[in-house]
């Protein structure tokens, strides 16, 4: 077998360098109002996406049960609050979806 | 706000929690599918250990499978991490300052789902909070991929793919309550739906590029259809 561990450490470093260095320099810079708007927003418009990417991409058998569970846990975090509690409904809605109707 | 680090930890604790249902699954299926790629032990786990990013590492897999040259691998990770420039940006602005001198180990722990977390507890920022739910999350995936390697398929397939589900659900459960906060967050979450839609129909961007440019798209829209104040607090 051979070893990966050169490529591993090129890729450990591109992916450490991006999530490094934005949180080194913008704390030294004074952001003006529509940059600090700008990253105020993209909270919402990230996961706002991965969700979105996340059913797009699934295999198409386990989309019913992404949607139920983004759905339940979502709506359930938004009207009790408690994320642990909405995760776990989310999961175990899926899992039924999965096993009886999937 | 007078957090003691006590009760940051156990926030943390609290907060990352649904990071060790979601990240220990996958973590598995990846050391299992890793074994079977003809990976190391010791490949598998530095995978997981320093580049600690799942969506990429599947991608290795792929790549390995198919052959592909060192550089094109280390430059396709690059493409699809590069996200993660705009969550740490975005984390940055609002971290504590306690954090200063540990940015390094914040920054490798930067994930779509400890930003998630991290992003939607924003008051809470300071060093014990977040190096509470970077461990976790950093441990489930470190000890999840092990275990998968060397036990192999454990949990049975309906419950792993509802857990990993659980992610998105994650994702929902943080996102839609702050909708109730202020129904303004709607406007730039409609707009990344709309975005990435948009892109994924066209299929112009390939893999990697369509995540970071459906977040500078839609969160540059966001500032011009919100404007520039901040009318949250």
């Amino acid at each position: 077998m051979n070893s990966y561990l050169p490529v591993i450490f090129g890729m450990a470093l591109v992916t450490y360098l991006p999530r490094l260095l934005p949180l080194m320099l913008l704390q030294k810079l004074k952001l003006r109002p529509s940059m600090m708007r700008f990253l105020q927003l993209v909270p919402y418009t990230s996961l706002s996406i991965l969700i979105v990417r996340g059913i797009l991409t699934s295999d198409p058998d386990m989309v019913p049960a992404a949607i139920a569970g983004i759905g339940v846990a979502g709506a359930l975090a938004y009207w009790k609050g408690n994320l642990v509690l909405s995760v776990l409904s989310g999961i175990a809605v899926s899992f039924l979806v999965i096993t009886y109707i999937g | 706000m007078s957090h003691n680090r006590k009760e940051l930890i156990r926030d943390g604790m609290v907060a990352g929690s649904p990071l060790i249902l979601g990240y220990f699954p996958i973590a598995m299926a990846y050391g299992l599918l890793a074994k079977n790629t003809g990976l190391t032990i010791v490949d598998t786990s530095a995978t997981s250990m320093l580049v600690y990013a799942g969506a990429s590492q599947f991608m290795f897999l792929d790549l390995v499978r198919a052959g592909v040259s060192a550089g094109s691998i280390i430059l396709a990770t690059f493409l699809l991490n590069l996200r993660h420039m705009m969550m740490s940006a975005s984390l940055s602005v609002n971290l504590k300052k306690d954090t200063a001198g540990f940015l390094p180990v914040i920054g490798f722990g930067i994930t779509d789902e400890t930003f998630s977390v991290l992003s939607f507890n924003k008051d809470k920022l300071s060093l014990p909070f977040i190096l509470t739910v970077n461990l976790i999350a950093y441990g489930a995936w470190a000890s999840g991929t092990a275990v998968g390697y060397l036990v192999g398929e454990v949990i049975p397939q309906a419950l792993q793919e509802s857990l990993g589900l659980g992610l998105y659900a994650m994702f929902a459960a943080l996102l839609f309550p702050s909708f109730k906060v202020n129904k303004d967050y709607l406007k730039p979450a409609l707009l990344g739906a709309v975005t990435y839609i948009a892109i994924f129909r066209t299929g112009m961007l390939s893999s990697g590029w369509d995540i970071i440019a459906g977040i500078i798209i839609a969160s540059a829209l966001g500032v011009v259809v919100m404007g520039k104040e901040d009318n949250d607090e």
